[in-house]
């Protein structure tokens, strides 16, 4: 009723393929942009904008390049945080060897050095497979983590062993460090994010997602069809670490404004690894959902008890959103295993015949 | 040429010059990689029989031990607590299988792992509202734990053993000798065996999955209060030692995922690799290194084996 796609006809090639062929999507996805484009910044609060919107982008943005691993190409990688890191430490490292040039650019770089450590590490994945590979990617994590303590030179041997942020402007806007504000940060977080999103919605539409999809459903068949397995699986890997490097360095540059290696420590890679679990493995919409899911959920837990007026103290909040967490996690499992991606279309499919029952 | 020096003949120099150091090394290295050999183990017994990657083995072992120590700082005497702990470990095999497993049955490995997961933040939050963050002191004397230290004068030095180190290494046998005979020569254990093999083959000859499920998962929780014993006895109980648990990772794929001989020697390849190469190569590269130095080793053993050194060849079809 709502969302049917009666009488809309593709009269050519160009329209049968196009992403979204249905008006409808077309009208939600505009909706959903003016949304963020004009709606948020116009009625959100700074905290909406800096404590929720942002990091739920960037978080979002990683979690579509863990599930172009996980979810096309079928790799487990328990590594992404670190990934960030070497995005993150790239971005630092560059826009303070050359603070002239345009910080955005540096962002972009440092998703490609992020990209080349990330092949390097998915070498092994031509080898071995499934959880084997999962703890291979492990190596990655702690041996990252361990130069982001231990090569002084990727800080510029800042006795803090933090890095923060120089301040940068873009059209002589300041967009990072102290005097950014947060819609200023938004925006860029937000362009980017989109744009990432629409260029990644092309890839796995095309012939490349394709062939992630069949080394994923099974590697050796695809082989047999005439898919390269060492590009297709490199490849995935170096696209899967250029988006985890952005938005590691969207972290750092536009959301925290400094960070140690502590915040690119196993359990971030583990957070977005949930992230693409429940939201939904091979679907880029999943991965925003889930990013949202579990970012928020824990916000919400914070705030709840002051909501409802029961004192409860912050340490108790602080296990209870452990457990809330780790019960809900099993519960979307228990119920929808293929995650809230799965949800969204069973209820494009309600849509669709309502109200019929089928 | 001097780096080429250093790498590759100044160690064994070394080694060579103070040989008493380079068994205590070899001897720290043992016992870690005992101990890292029985999380490993906990992995296996429900790898073999489920197929769940269980990542919650780690904070199982600590849930264990916290358990085992906060009932005992209740004035709960030490047997009795050991007890009392063994049955949680049991009622949490029960609840893990009612909620997490029979719901999950037949879903997609990563599914499971997930879950797996899940129960891990469940079981952090659990522990840390009942017991609380700090750490605690593992009673050893009152559970029969030797403490001191024996020294031995051999090779022109002194090499000091700690008399737990010995205990956990002989428990540590014990148990895995055990479990050996329980799963040989059981009825229970045959049915265990079955059901790794294969899930539908074992339920159509009449065995219940969700028993061996419950049955394994506790012998897992026995596993891990034993080690959770040890790692405590050696430092403080806390959530931190869930970190330890990491360092099982590496042993199970240099073991193979569903080999109990592979954990063990997996574990003691990967805790004398460690300690060597952080005691001999660490201090060439800055130190640390024992971080990540285990996934190297395995990772080495893996590019020649992809199915770890005692894993099942990996056969794979169209």
């Amino acid at each position: 009723m709502f969302y049917r796609e009666v009488g809309q006809f593709k009269t050519t090639y160009a329209a049968d393929q196009a992403i979204f062929p249905i008006r409808q999507d077309r009208i939600g996805l505009a909706i959903i942009l003016f949304a963020a484009f004009v709606l948020i910044p116009l009625l959100g609060g700074e905290f909406l904008i800096a404590s929720v919107m942002i990091p739920f982008l960037v978080l979002a943005l990683a979690a579509i390049g863990l599930n172009v691993l996980i979810g096309y190409t079928g790799l487990i990688s328990l590594g992404t945080a670190a990934f960030m890191g070497v995005g993150a430490y790239a971005c630092y490292k560059l826009s303070t060897i050359f603070p002239q040039v345009n910080v955005l650019v540096w962002i972009v770089a440092s998703g490609f050095v992020s990209s080349a450590v990330g092949v390097v590490f998915g070498l092994p994945s031509l080898r071995i497979k499934g959880f084997y590979l999962a703890i291979a990617t492990l190596a990655a994590q702690f041996f990252l983590q361990w130069c982001f303590v231990r090569i002084g030179w990727l800080y510029n041997h800042n006795p803090s062993g933090a890095i923060e942020v120089p301040g940068h402007t873009l059209f002589g806007i300041p967009v990072t460090g102290p005097q950014a504000t947060p819609i200023t940060r938004y925006y860029v977080v937000l362009v980017i994010v989109v744009v990432m999103t629409w260029f990644a919605s092309n890839l796995v539409h095309g012939r490349i997602g394709r062939s992630w999809m069949a080394v994923r459903d099974m590697d050796i068949a695809a082989q047999l069809m005439g898919i390269k397995l060492l590009p297709a699986k490199l490849l995935a890997f170096a696209v899967s670490s250029f988006y985890a490097g952005v938005a590691g360095a969207l972290m750092v540059f536009m959301w925290l404004g400094a960070a140690e290696p502590e915040a690119f420590n196993i359990n971030q890679s583990f957070i977005l690894l949930f992230m693409v679990i429940i939201g939904g493995l091979g679907s880029l919409i999943g991965s925003f959902l889930g990013a949202a899911l579990i970012h928020v959920l824990p916000i919400i837990v914070r705030f709840l008890p002051d909501a409802l007026g029961v004192p409860v103290g912050a340490a108790t909040v602080e296990h209870l959103t452990f457990v809330i967490t780790g019960a809900l996690i099993l519960f979307f499992l228990v119920v929808e295993p293929h995650g809230l991606a799965q949800l969204w279309r069973i209820a494009k499919q309600k849509l669709r015949v309502w109200p019929f029952p089928y | 040429m001097d780096i080429l020096y250093r790498i590759f003949i100044d160690p064994f120099v070394q080694m060579g010059g103070a040989p008493d150091l380079l068994v205590q090394t070899l001897w720290e290295g043992l016992v870690g990689g005992v101990l890292y050999a029985l999380i490993a183990l906990g992995f296996v017994l429900i790898f073999k029989a489920s197929g769940v990657f269980n990542f919650a083995q780690g904070i199982m072992m600590v849930f264990a031990a916290l358990t085992l120590v906060g009932l005992t700082e209740k004035g709960v005497p030490a047997p009795l607590a050991l007890l009392l702990t063994i049955g949680v470990m049991y009622l949490l095999a029960v609840a893990v299988e009612r909620f997490v497993l029979r719901p999950l049955v037949n879903q997609p490995d990563i599914m499971l792992f997930m879950a797996t997961f899940g129960l891990t933040y469940v079981l952090i939050g659990v522990g840390e509202l009942i017991f609380g963050g700090n750490p605690k002191k593992m009673p050893t004397d009152a559970l029969f734990l030797p403490s001191g230290a024996i020294d031995l004068k051999i090779l022109g030095g002194l090499v000091s053993l700690q008399k737990l180190d010995i205990a956990a290494a002989v428990i540590a046998s014990v148990m895995v000798a055990g479990l050996a005979i329980f799963f040989q020569r059981t009825r229970i254990g045959r049915a265990l065996r079955a059901v790794a093999d294969d899930h539908q083959a074992a339920l159509s000859v009449g065995i219940s999955l969700n028993q061996i499920w419950i049955i394994v998962w506790f012998t897992a929780g026995v596993v891990a209060l034993a080690t959770g014993i040890m790692w405590g006895a050696r430092s403080d109980v806390s959530f931190a030692l869930q970190v330890i648990s990491l360092k099982a990772l590496p042993v199970l794929i240099l073991g193979g995922f569903t080999s109990v001989p592979g954990a063990i020697v997996g574990g003691l390849i990967i805790g004398v690799g460690e300690k060597l190469g952080e005691f001999y190569w660490g201090p060439l590269i800055g130190g640390g290194i024992e971080s990540w130095l285990a996934y190297a080793i395995a990772l080495a053993f893996l590019l020649f084996r992809p199915q770890g050194l005692f894993g099942e060849k990996i056969i794979e079809r169209i």
